[in-house]
């Protein structure tokens, strides 16, 4: 069945009344994830095992097969409506009881949350600890979205900010509002999303782009991938709005090739949103007209870098270059080019629909909004969270975390992967703040929260960091390729026990060179981690030194 | 391989410079590695000199310039799964395969790659063959999935 082009806003409204008109709340509905972990624990075969037993029920429950819920540690994770409550490690022999118990309005309390220690049940989502520390601004939708149907992203009020910005304010007026709510950028940088803007929009050519950087290579970082699998349209609907202020006629969502499900959703976001003319010629009846590209990574973590993003766009290797004049300026094909990344997109809908005062209310006084945090490593509790920007550290480790696994003690948090930093366990009440992060060394990055526990050797982690960057440089140039060869070459001595006097302060140097005349970001920042390291944890690496100058190695 | 496949891959992009990668990725896709007589092909169909296409091919790591086992397997080496175990899933693998990442056997059984990160880390440390995710694994169920692949 094809859809008939949505001509106006006001028609955009009316197939939205129909759709929740067709749809009864109180119908039960099992909703099951399928996002990157549940779906590598085979949440598909428990999908599947819903839908065999809800095929002989005429109707009277639903199945949808959805995106990232957020408790990857317990997957495959199932959530029933109405009442939202969340059945964990759902295997498909467990689907025929579910069933039956959500037919008589019960709930199968052997699935449910309990808590390791105190043995006490919670049923209800806003009841998991995991969840109610939260503010799931972005992500709370997932549950409620089948990601191949744009007419559930509709039923959740989806494409709403996009009739608002085109038919009640002018370019100027949302570019104002996104300016207004100091909305950061959401990919490391935190640099003013509106700021950015502006630059693309009073660059003298008429030609324009809009660029989703959803890239997302830094390591142990999952978040965006499960927005742009699990929701699409909300970030193409920031998209569009973006493109509509900014006066660029065509975008590029730039992301993973490695994730078969992203790339089907995706792709199909965007023919469904061309179908149904938010996409195209005369959007809505506006007059705006804008296209969008998919574009895929090819392998390499340098190409999340903007310029070396754009030369991938071209077809060219992704080499940064210089950015004296930036690619708002001067990028795609030499053209204005804004990138942005998936969450940052993400915010846009929801600050034109509610307004830059009520998403100043949230956050910190300087980063505002809420923050998607991939939390990970030695924690008991990993997946995906979304806080309010400003929440201690505390709250994200051990209410939301539950702590340490196995019962060990914390060591170090880290952000920002590899090139970020790590910082130790007694900073733990600093709050999730860009500014403040970046200041103790541990830059919130893209959102990767590791946690460490008491037997991480710092050491090895800088190394295996290195290690990592040594093979993603695009080798263009010689600070980069050649200093980080050689901090890896120390490092690895180091973590061998054969350290020598003056090893750590060759590190120094190179750090300090290798950051200071590198090209790019990832150059730059190569040696952040380490340089955390020596902040904090000097001593552990000092005593790989002692040991060899007293004459003795770890073997003997 | 379908050499059909390609050829109406390359048709598609044919005088498309700028759709070198897109091309490329493709074909990868389909037949898992880049011959060079099908990089020539792609030189000539696209208008791009033929030192363009093998600078793009070997300088990306979804490109392989030589043939796959029948069988990839992939160890993740992302930061939690490192933090998990994976060097020692990793030594398990390569000890019971007898390859080293980016290595192929003789009877072309399996191809050994690692790489981060795949982004399922809740399920970490994971050992990955032909797509299909084995998560939390240690080195001594490895064995027995390598085992179901002949």
């Amino acid at each position: 069945m094809t859809m008939p082009k949505l001509q106006s806003a006001a028609e955009l409204e009316r197939y939205r009344a129909e759709i929740l008109a067709g749809r009864d709340p109180a119908l039960p509905c099992i909703a099951v994830c399928a996002g990157a972990a549940c779906d590598g624990m085979d949440s598909a075969a428990v999908a599947r095992a819903f839908l065999a037993e809800a095929a002989h029920l005429g109707g009277k429950l639903e199945v949808r097969t959805t995106g990232c819920h957020g408790y990857c540690e317990k997957g495959p994770n199932v959530v029933v409506t109405p009442g939202d409550i969340c059945y964990f490690e759902v295997a498909p022999a467990d689907v025929p009881e579910i069933v039956a118990a959500t037919l008589k309005g019960e709930v199968v309390e052997r699935l449910v949350y309990k808590d390791p220690v105190s043995g006490e049940k919670a049923v209800h989502m806003h009841e998991v600890p995991f969840y109610k520390h939260q503010m799931r601004l972005l992500i709370g939708d997932n549950p409620k979205i089948d990601p191949m149907k744009i007419d559930d992203y509709l039923a959740v009020g989806g494409y709403a900010a996009l009739v608002k910005a085109l038919t009640t304010m002018s370019p100027d007026q949302v570019l104002d509002e996104v300016k207004r709510a100091n909305l950061r950028g959401r990919g490391g940088g935190g640099f003013p999303a509106g700021a950015k803007w502006e630059t693309t929009k009073k660059a003298a050519d008429k030609t324009k782009y809009v660029i989703v950087n959803g890239h997302e290579g830094e390591s142990a970082a999952f978040m965006d991938r499960a927005m742009l699998t699990g929701n699409p349209h909300k970030i193409l609907e920031g998209l569009i709005i973006g493109a509509y202020a900014i006066g660029a006629q065509k975008g590029f969502m730039y992301t993973r090739h490695d994730m078969p499900l992203l790339e089907k959703h995706v792709r199909n976001a965007l023919a469904q949103a061309k179908e149904y003319g938010l996409l195209g010629e005369n959007i809505l009846g506006s007059g705006f007209d804008f296209e969008c590209e998919l574009h895929f990574d090819v392998g390499i973590f340098v190409s999340g870098e903007s310029s070396a993003l754009m030369r991938s766009i071209e077809g060219n290797p992704p080499e940064p270059r210089p950015k004296y004049i930036r690619t708002s300026v001067s990028g795609i094909w030499d053209k204005p080019s804004n990138l942005n990344n998936v969450e940052t997109w993400a915010n846009v809908p929801q600050i034109i629909n509610k307004g830059a005062d009520w998403f100043t209310s949230i956050g910190s006084e300087k980063s505002k909004g809420t923050k998607l945090i991939s939390l990970s490593g030695n924690v008991v509790n990993s997946g995906v969270v979304e806080v309010p920007l400003g929440t201690p550290l505390r709250t994200l480790v051990f209410d939301i975390g539950g702590g340490v696994r196995d019962g060990k003690t914390l060591k170090a948090i880290h952000f920002g992967g590899a090139m970020g930093g790590s910082i130790p366990a007694d900073l733990i009440d600093a709050p999730l703040d860009f500014d403040g992060m970046s200041k103790l060394g541990a830059p919130i990055g893209a959102g990767g929260l590791l946690l460490m526990d008491e037997d991480t050797d710092m050491v090895e982690v800088a190394r295996y960091l290195m290690d990592f960057l040594t093979k993603e440089s695009c080798g263009k140039c010689v600070p980069c390729r050649e200093g980080m060869a050689q901090m890896l070459h120390i490092l690895t001595k180091l973590t061998k026990g054969e350290g020598k006097p003056g090893d750590l302060e060759q590190l120094e140097d190179l750090a300090e060179v290798t950051g200071l005349s590198s090209l790019c970001a990832l150059g730059k920042t190569s040696a952040d981690p380490l340089k955390s390291m020596f902040r904090y944890f000097k001593p552990e690496y000092e005593s790989r030194i002692s040991v060899q100058a007293a004459g003795g190695s770890k073997a003997r | 391989m379908s050499e059909q496949k390609i050829a109406s891959i390359i048709a598609k992009y044919r005088g498309q410079p700028s759709s070198l990668i897109h091309a490329l990725v493709e074909i990868q896709h389909e037949n898992r590695w880049l011959p060079r007589e099908v990089m020539q092909e792609v030189a000539d169909a696209l208008e791009v000199p033929f030192a363009q296409v093998l600078q793009i091919a070997s300088f990306y790591k979804t490109f392989s310039l030589t043939p796959k086992g029948r069988h990839e397997v992939h160890v993740c080496t992302g930061m939690t799964c490192h933090l998990r175990g994976a060097p020692k899933l990793l030594a398990k693998v390569e000890e019971l395969t007898g390859l080293k990442a980016g290595e192929t056997d003789a009877e072309n059984r399996f191809t050994l790659d690692t790489g981060a990160c795949l982004g399922s880390c809740s399920i970490g440390p994971e050992l990955i063959v032909d797509g299909k995710h084995y998560g939390r694994m240690t080195p001594e169920k490895a064995e027995a999935v390598l085992k179901s692949y002949e």
